[in-house]
């Protein structure tokens, strides 16, 4: 378990390494920042003076070598359009976008694990067959459409659902959250399932997929032969098995979910990392955009090393503690 | 009556698509405490026979004539929940690969305890002691804590003698084991076969045994079945098949084994191979790999002769009767 940790921890540094150059090095061609940052009244001269001074003129290493010594400090620059730290800017946008991922998440739990086992315990009904046919649709609808058709259906013509915003939000324990009044709960509803429409259908089909497979092995027609429940072969023999392959391709899902929210907080006009991060783009502010890609880069590491270990503590033949 | 009776038995794959036949005309009985063996080259039907017997073909076969009767119950009739009650608790199975069989994320234990549960009313602690009981039977060292682990931390030996011990659980009056030591280690073979030979014994338990290995019949069982291309061509007591085979794909089988040949020669293997399903040719289905073949083998599907006390289905193994009782009856009245 120690020596799991440390691998990781390792493994972690290394990938935070690379993102970090990586989101550094593409700060270069996102435009000048200095056109946002002064007007165009400001002489060549003057910002000539000021780019010296933002350290703009730089060799590349020295900018980096700079740029990774304050990150290790938690200090990403500071926003030019806040004029706060990056980092205090993306940290406060990060709840909301976090509570979208978590409703989108729980949305595929609870939708594709009893959708994808139905259909690989009953691959020709009719339900199955109409939800294979609706899987297919679903991944080839853009998530736009997908929002927009969804604000229409329930905002405007029904009128149940609230069309943007997050709503009211309360605070538990320092966190600022809408999971904890209806209104957040209410304003989360159209957007987690946006959200939730991409991965849906591909959860689906895995889970499906999977499972017709463990249904296929040896050690099912063993239970059977056994003559233990269907219910006991399907949900402890073969679930077991099959949720095994779904949790390290849903743990890295879950990490481009965070991706995702881009397009829907933005169709949503929701309050979090991805809308800001769009803004961000407008505006060339780039510290902010550095500051962005690197907590989804330590969101996404995160989450990998979560899944893993979780697959680990599931998986009776991974041992944790050892290398392969 | 027999514990076990096989008529007619057939079973198709692929309805659909016209299907092919991979049983027909299977017909055998099983005494209670018997053990009889299912032999014949890959492809033979051999597995199917076996899953069969329990309905356990699985999608797209199924049973398409016939009928299995046990204890004069017809199994391939029973509702889902009657089968449940048979499978497991009264006709066992033992799978060829141990390391397939175990479901990996279950500990022993939970496989073991779930079966009694699913088949008996009592308390998991209960459970527990005769799964014990019972790992102490198939001579497992150290039992109580090989319930508590995981298939994978176990060898190919051990995980199937846990195998055989679940079978053994509800203490059925047949197990079928399906070539139940071919994918364990040489070295531990023999070992697995007398510990399936002892138990049956001891428990008076009825076994079809499937196996490749005329050794291990002839040792194990009293009846010898023997399966080409999906139908029963001779059948009788194990001896006599070992020892004076009639059928020529049987005396072909047994001239194949290596104990047989000159040493240095080549093994003796019947030349051609047993044809697929969707091409089985008509009349005797072995006729074109037959030293003995006739016209009328060509044509004609050969029926059962007796012979001592075997069932063979070979032309020629009847036209021989046939001569011989001719020669016989012509002797008698020349006496007369
Ligand atoms: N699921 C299936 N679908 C279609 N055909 C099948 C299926 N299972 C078995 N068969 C057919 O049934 C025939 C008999 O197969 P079976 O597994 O019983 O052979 P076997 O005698 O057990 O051979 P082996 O010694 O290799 O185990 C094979 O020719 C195979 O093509
Ligand atoms: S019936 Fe003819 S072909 Fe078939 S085994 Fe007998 S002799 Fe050979
Ligand atoms: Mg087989």
């Amino acid at each position: 378990m120690i020596a799991f940790l440390i691998k990781r921890t390792l493994q972690a540094m290394v990938v935070m390494f690379v993102i970090s150059l990586i989101s550094f090095s593409i700060q270069d061609n996102l435009g000048d920042p200095l056109r946002e940052l002064v007007g165009v009244s400001v002489s060549e001269v003057e910002r000539e003076k000021l780019r010296d001074d933002l350290g703009l003129n730089d060799p590349f290493l020295v900018q980096y070598g700079r740029f990774a010594a304050n990150a290790l400090h938690g200090d990403l620059g500071t926003s030019y359009f806040f004029k706060e730290p990056a980092l205090d800017v993306i940290l406060k946008k990060l709840p909301a976008t976090l509570e979208l991922v978590f409703g989108a998440t729980l949305i595929i739990v609870v939708l594709s694990v009893p959708l994808g086992v139905y259909s690989a315990i009953k691959p020709g009904s009719l339900l199955s067959r109409l939800v294979m046919g609706l899987s297919i649709v679903g991944i080839s609808i853009p998530v736009f459409l997908t929002a927009i058709g969804l604000i229409y259906l329930f905002s405007i013509e029904l009128g149940w659902m609230p069309s943007y915003g997050r709503g009211e939000t309360s605070s538990l324990l320092g966190w600022d959250s809408g999971l904890f009044t209806g209104d957040g709960l209410h304003h989360l509803i159209l957007p987690s399932f946006t959200l939730a429409s991409i991965m849906l259908p591909l959860f689906i089909r895995l889970i499906r997929a999977e499972m017709m497979e463990v249904l296929q092995s040896e050690y099912v027609k063993f239970a059977w032969a056994k003559g233990i429940s269907p219910w006991r072969i399907y949900f402890v023999h073969a679930l077991k098995n099959t949720m095994l392959p779904v949790i390290t391709v849903g743990g890295v899902q879950i990490g481009t979910m965070v991706a995702y929210t881009i397009l829907t907080e933005t169709v949503f006009q929701w309050p979090g990392m991805g809308f800001l991060f769009l803004e961000a783009v407008n505006r060339v502010d780039t510290p902010l955009i550095v500051a962005y890609l690197i907590v989804v880069g330590a969101i996404f590491v995160v989450t990998n090393t979560l899944v893993d270990l979780i697959y680990g503590l599931v998986n009776p033949t991974v041992k944790l503690a050892g290398g392969k | 009556m027999a514990l076990l009776e096989v008529n007619n038995l057939e079973v198709s794959f692929g309805l659909r698509s016209g299907g092919v036949k991979a049983l027909r005309d299977i017909n055998f009985k099983l005494d209670r405490g018997e053990r009889i063996g299912v032999v014949g080259e890959s492809g033979a039907g051999k597995s199917v026979l076996g899953f069969s017997i329990l309905n356990l073909i699985s999608n797209p076969g199924s049973i398409t004539g016939g009928e299995i009767l046990f204890e004069g119950k017809n199994l391939s009739k029973l509702s889902a929940g009657e089968l449940r009650s048979v499978r497991g608790n009264r006709i066992s199975m033992i799978f060829q690969d141990p390391m397939m069989t175990l479901n990996p994320v279950l500990t022993v234990g939970e496989q073991m305890i779930e079966c009694l549960m699913a088949h008996r009313k009592i308390r998991k602690e209960d459970a527990r002691n005769i799964a014990l009981q019972k790992l102490k039977q198939v001579y497992i060292p150290s039992p109580e804590t090989r319930l508590d682990q995981y298939p994978h931390e176990l060898s190919g030996g051990m995980r199937q003698r846990i195998v055989i011990a679940i079978g053994l659980l509800m203490d059925p009056d047949i197990i079928i084991a399906d070539e139940p030591t071919t994918a364990l280690d040489v070295t531990i073979q023999a070992e697995i076969m007398e510990l399936m030979l002892e138990l049956c014994e001891r428990n008076n338990v009825a076994l079809i045994l499937i196996t490749h290995d005329l050794g291990v019949v002839s040792q194990v069982t009293q009846r010898t079945i023997v399966m080409y291309a999906g139908r029963i061509i001779e059948q009788g007591p194990t001896k006599e098949i070992i020892n004076d085979a009639q059928h020529p794909y049987t005396q072909g089988l047994m001239n194949a084994l290596p104990q047989m040949a000159v040493p240095g020669a080549r093994l003796n293997q019947i030349r051609g191979a047993m044809p697929p399903l969707q091409r089985i040719p008509t009349g005797c289905a072995f006729n074109p790999r037959c030293d003995y073949v006739t016209e009328t083998c060509k044509h004609n599907l050969p029926g059962f002769t007796e012979s001592g006390s075997c069932l063979v289905a070979c032309h020629m193994v009847a036209e021989m009767k046939r001569e011989a009782a001719q020669a016989a009856s012509l002797a008698q009245e020349v006496q007369s």
